[in-house]
C-alpha cells in the first residue's frame, strides 16, 4: 500500500517510494537523507498537531505535514 | 603555519574538537567577503603550530542557509591546507554524505570519526581500517569530549600530502555527462573540477552563475531526475560500504532520547513544560526571591530586611559581615543571578571608593574628581554591573541548546510561528534576544529564508535585551518610589509582554506588506538528548565575557566620558561645576531635540529638565546601559539626588520625577503614562551602536537603511500609543481604529478581494 508520508500513523513505518516537490525543499531532503529506498518510521505528531517527527538512518528528523505530503511511502 | 578547517554536520561534536584543539587560544576573528563571526584558534604539538578554524555545521554542499553558503566558501576559496570532516559515529549514515561530497574537492582531507567511546559503550563495531579503504582518506577514531585519539588526528592531518585529487562515489547512471563537464572545468583550470562538474548535473543555482557553466549544462540536456539519482547513489554507496565496515547499528541513545521525548514532546505537557523552563530561567537569572519563602507579592511579605533586623541603615551596612550577608539576603533569599550582580558590585564599590579617597587625599582638583568618579567609574561599573546577569542567561540558553532541548522547543512551536508566517526556528534568536540582540542577530544564519530572517533581525530588539533589563527596572522603581502606586515588577512583566506584542504585530504586517512570501519550509534534524560538557559551557561563557568586558571598556567608556565633558563644558569649552549644568553643550542638545518627544509625553510637558530625557535616549544608542548611567549623573549634577549614587538607579529616578513634578506640577497621570512610554520607546527604538553593526552585516544590501526607518517608526507610534492611553483612556478607540485602517486594506488585498492601491494605480494611469 502507497501513502503520503503526513498520512502515516504514528507507528507506522515503510519504505520511500519517490520524493516530489521542487527546488530548495527537494535538495533539503535529499540531503537529510529523505531519498527513495531509504526505510522510514513515523514517530510523533507535535503537541498542536504539526510538524511531524519521524526517523530515518539513525536519527529523528521533523518535517510539517505539508512537506512531508511530497515523500511517498510504501508501507 | 598550517591552516585547518573544521568541516561537519550540526551536533557532531566539532565544536568540543575545536575547543579541545585549541583550549583558550581561541577567538573570533574577521573573514573577507562576509563579515562572520568564524572561530579560530592555534593547536600546538610540540614546536608544530596549526591555525584551526571552526566552521557552522552544514549537512550538505548545496547551499541552504547562510551559513551553509559560509561554509561552502571558505571549503573552496580559501587557502586551506586541509579538511578536517568530523563525523558522528553514532549517525555514520547521513555523516558520510557531506563526506562524500568533500571527497569531490581536491582538497587534503581527513576524517575524524567522533564519539567512538559511545559506539563502543553500545557495544557496536565499526572497523575503522575498512572504513579508510573505502573512502581513500585516512580516517582516525576519537572521542573530543574525553581527549582521545586527538594527537593521532593531528600527526596524521600534518602528513596530509599537499595536493590530492578529487574522487566520487558517483559513476553509474551519469559518468559521460559527469566526464564532459569534468573536462570542461579542467579547460577552464578551475581548481576541484569534479566538485564543480557534480554541483553542475545537479543543477545547483550557485554553479549555473559560473561563467559558462549554464550552456554546458544546457548541453547536456539531462533527460531524467538528476538530483534525485545523485543524492540516491551517495546514499546507496554508504549503505553498502557500511555493511563492508562491519557495522552493527546502535539504538541505544535513540530509545534513551525517546524516553525523554516522551515527556517533552508529549501531547499535552510539552507547552506547559515549555512555559515552566522559560520561567525558571528568568526566575533564577533576575529574581529577588528566590524560594518565594517572603510570599508571591510584595505586600504579603513577612521575613525581616536587614533593616529591620537592626543589621544595616539608610547609610548601608553595619559591618563587612552584613555586607556580605546583604549580596544574598535582604528580606528574601536572591536568585543566583542577583547574588553574582552583588558580588561584582560589592568588589566595584570598594575599587571606585579608594580611587576616590585617594583622588581627595592627593588634592585632586573638582573637576578631576568629577571626572574620574561619575563619568569614568560611574559609567563602567554601572554597565560592569549587568555581566553577571547577561552570563547566567546565557549560561542557562546555552545548556538548552548543547542538550538539544532548544531544537524541540522549535518542534513544539513552529505550528504557533508559522502563522506569523516564520517557522518555529524563528524562536531561537527571538529567545536569544532577551539575553542580548547581538549574538541573537548572527543566529538567524540558520534560518533559511530571506524574507523570514529580515523580518526576525528587525524584531530581536523588541525582545528586551538584558542591557535594557535595567531601563525598565530602573524607571518602573522610579515610579513606584516617587508616586507610591503599582508594583515595580508588574510593570517590567508587562513591558516584556508589550515588546512581545509590538514584535508579533510587526512583523504580521511586515510578512502582510513589504516581506510578503511563502512561509519557508521547516525540515529540521531533532539531535540526540545529551549532557552538556562544562567546559562547552565555560568557553562559551569566556568568550561572552570577554566580547562584554571589551564593549565596557572601548564603546561604553568612550561614551560616558564624552558624555561627561559634554555635560560639564559649555560652548566657550569652559568647565562647568555641576549646579550649571543647565548650560551644558549637552543640555542645549537635549532641550533642541526635546520637542520631538511631546507626542510620547516626555516632551515639552516635561519643562526646564525634561531634556535629562531626551539625552538619555541619545545616549542609549551608544549602549542601552547608558541610558541609567546617564540618568545618575545627570540626577546627581541637577541635585535631584544627593546620595552616593546607586547602580540601579531608583532613587535617583525617583529623585528626578520629583524635581521635575514640582517644577512643572504636571498631572500624576500623565506623568506616569510618559514614564511608561520613555520605557517602551528605549525597548522598542534603534538598539545599541553593537547591536546595529551586527544587523548591517546580516541584512541583505540595502535593507539596512529601512530597517532603522522600521525602528524609529515603530518606537515612535508604539510610544506615542502608550502615552495617550495613559493619559486619556478613551484615545485606546482612536488606535484601534487606526489598526483597524492598516490591517483591514492589508488583509483585502493579501486574500485577492480589493486591491486598495489599484485605486492610485488608476488615477494615475488616468492623468
Amino acid at each position: 500500500m502507497i501513502k503520503n508520508l503526513n498520512e502515516l500513523s504514528v507507528g507506522e513505518s515503510g519504505v520511500i517510494k519517490s520524493v516530489a516537490g521542487a527546488g530548495m525543499v527537494r535538495r533539503r531532503l535529499f540531503d537529510m537523507g529523505v531519498t527513495p529506498g531509504a526505510e522510514i518510521a513515523m514517530k510523533k505528531r507535535a503537541p498542536l498537531g504539526d510538524p511531524i517527527e519521524i526517523t530515518l538512518r539513525g536519527y529523528f528528523l521533523t518535517l510539517r505535514k505539508s512537506e512531508a505530503a511530497c515523500v511517498e511511502v510504501e508501507l | 603555519m598550517k591552516l585547518f578547517a573544521l568541516a561537519g554536520n550540526p551536533n557532531c561534536g566539532k565544536t568540543t574538537l575545536f575547543n579541545a584543539l585549541t583550549g583558550s587560544s581561541a577567538h573570533v576573528g574577521n573573514w573577507p567577503g562576509v563579515t562572520v563571526d568564524k572561530r579560530e584558534g592555534v593547536y600546538k604539538d610540540g614546536g608544530n603550530y596549526f591555525k584551526i578554524v571552526d566552521l557552522p555545521g552544514i549537512y550538505s554542499l548545496s547551499p541552504y542557509t547562510p551559513e551553509e553558503v559560509i561554509s561552502r566558501n571558505f571549503v573552496l576559496n580559501e587557502q586551506v591546507d586541509g579538511i578536517i570532516n568530523i563525523v558522528d559515529a553514532t549517525n555514520l549514515e547521513r555523516n558520510l554524505y557531506l563526506t562524500t561530497q568533500l571527497l569531490e574537492t581536491d582538497l587534503p582531507i581527513i576524517v575524524a570519526l567522533n564519539m567512538m567511546d559511545e559506539v563502543e559503550k553500545s557495544g557496536a563495531v565499526i572497523n575503522v581500517k575498512a572504513l579508510e579503504a573505502a573512502l581513500g582518506v585516512p580516517v582516525v577514531a576519537i572521542s573530543a569530549l574525553k581527549g582521545n585519539g586527538i594527537k593521532e588526528l593531528m600527526k596524521r592531518a600534518a602528513a596530509l600530502a599537499e595536493k590530492r585529487n578529487g574522487s566520487t562515489v558517483l559513476g553509474g547512471v551519469f559518468k559521460a555527462e559527469l566526464d564532459s563537464a569534468r573536462s570542461f572545468y579542467k579547460k577552464a583550470g578551475v581548481s576541484s573540477p569534479l566538485f564543480h562538474a557534480v554541483k553542475l548535473l545537479e543543477g545547483d543555482e550557485l554553479e549555473l552563475e559560473n561563467s559558462g557553466a549554464k550552456a554546458i549544462y544546457d548541453e547536456l540536456s539531462l533527460d531524467c531526475d538528476a538530483e534525485a539519482a545523485i543524492a540516491d547513489e551517495r546514499y546507496k554507496y554508504i549503505t553498502e560500504k557500511l555493511a563492508a565496515a562491519k557495522i552493527k547499528s546502535d539504538s541505544r541513545t535513540l530509545t534513551k532520547s525517546d524516553k525523554i521525548d516522551r515527556i517533552l514532546t508529549h501531547r499535552v505537557w510539552a507547552i506547559p513544560i515549555f512555559l515552566a523552563v522559560m520561567f525558571f530561567i528568568f526566575h533564577l537569572t533576575f529574581s529577588e526571591n528566590l524560594f518565594f519563602l517572603n510570599g508571591f507579592t510584595e505586600n504579603h511579605a513577612w521575613m525581616p530586611t536587614l533593616q529591620e533586623l537592626g543589621l544595616a541603615t539608610d547609610e548601608g551596612a553595619n559591618n563587612f559581615g552584613v555586607e556580605i550577608l546583604a549580596v544574598f539576603y535582604d528580606g528574601a533569599v536572591f536568585s543566583p543571578g542577583v547574588i553574582f550582580t552583588n558580588l561584582l558590585n560589592l568588589v566595584l564599590d570598594r575599587i571606585s571608593d579608594g580611587v576616590l579617597t585617594l583622588m581627595e587625599n592627593g588634592g585632586a582638583a573638582e573637576w578631576a574628581t568629577g571626572l574620574v568618579g561619575d563619568g569614568i567609574l560611574g559609567g563602567i561599573f554601572a554597565v560592569m554591573g549587568f555581566l553577571p546577569q547577561i552570563l547566567t542567561l546565557f549560561l542557562f540558553f546555552s545548556i538548552l541548546e548543547d542538550s538539544g532541548y532548544m531544537a524541540r522547543i522549535a518542534f513544539v512551536l513552529d505550528r504557533i510561528f508559522r502563522r506569523f508566517g516564520l517557522s518555529g526556528r524563528a524562536f531561537m534568536p527571538m529567545i536569544m534576544g532577551f539575553g542580548c540582540s547581538v549574538p541573537a542577530t548572527v543566529n538567524t544564519r540558520t534560518l533559511s529564508d530571506e524574507k523570514e530572517r529580515t523580518a526576525t533581525i528587525r524584531v530581536i530588539p523588541f525582545f528586551s535585551c538584558g542591557a535594557k533589563l535595567p531601563i525598565l527596572t530602573a524607571v518602573a522603581g522610579g515610579i513606584v518610589a516617587a508616586f507610591g502606586v503599582g508594583n515595580a515588577d508588574v510593570i517590567t512583566y508587562g513591558m516584556y509582554v508589550l515588546g512581545v506584542c509590538a514584535a508579533v504585530v510587526c512583523v504580521l504586517l511586515m510578512r502582510g506588506t513589504t516581506l510578503k512570501g511563502e512561509t519557508p519550509p521547516f525540515i529540521m534534524e531533532l539531535p540526540a538528548y545529551r549532557m552538556p560538557s562544562a567546559k562547552n559551557l565555560f568557553l562559551h561563557l569566556w568568550d561572552k565575557a570577554k566580547h562584554f568586558v571589551k564593549k565596557a571598556f572601548t564603546i561604553i567608556f568612550a561614551s560616558t566620558v564624552i558624555i561627561w565633558l559634554f555635560s560639564h563644558l559649555n560652548f566657550n569649552w569652559k568647565f562647568l561645576p555641576d549646579e550649571q549644568m543647565n548650560q551644558s553643550i549637552l543640555a542645549s542638545i537635549g532641550m533642541f531635540i526635546q520637542p520631538l518627544f511631546t507626542p510620547l509625553g516626555f516632551g515639552v510637558q516635561l519643562g526646564q529638565f525634561g531634556w535629562v530625557f531626551a539625552v538619555a535616549a541619545i545616549t542609549g544608542l551608544v549602549a542601552k546601559e547608558n541610558v541609567i548611567a546617564t540618568f545618575t549623573t545627570l540626577a546627581l549634577c541637577i541635585g535631584a539626588y544627593a546620595g552616593e549614587g546607586t547602580e540601579e538607579g531608583v532613587e535617583e529616578l525617583a529623585g528626578l520625577i520629583n524635581v521635575i513634578s514640582a517644577d512643572t506640577g504636571i498631572a500624576r497621570g500623565q506623568f506616569i503614562a510618559a514614564l511608561l512610554a520613555f520605557i517602551a520607546f528605549n525597548m522598542t527604538t534603534i538598539p545599541c551602536f553593537a547591536a546595529c553593526a551586527t544587523a548591517k552585516a546580516e541584512l541583505q544590501k540595502g535593507k539596512f537603511k529601512y530597517t532603522l526607518l522600521f525602528w524609529v517608526a515603530a518606537s515612535f507610534t508604539i510610544g506615542a500609543a502608550v502615552y495617550t492611553v495613559g493619559s486619556w483612556w478613551w484615545t485606546l478607540f482612536i488606535w484601534i481604529a487606526a489598526a483597524a485602517g492598516v490591517a483591514v486594506p492589508v488583509i483585502l488585498r493579501n486574500t485577492g478581494k480589493y486591491d486598495i492601491l489599484k485605486i492610485f494605480k488608476r488615477k494615475k494611469g488616468g492623468k
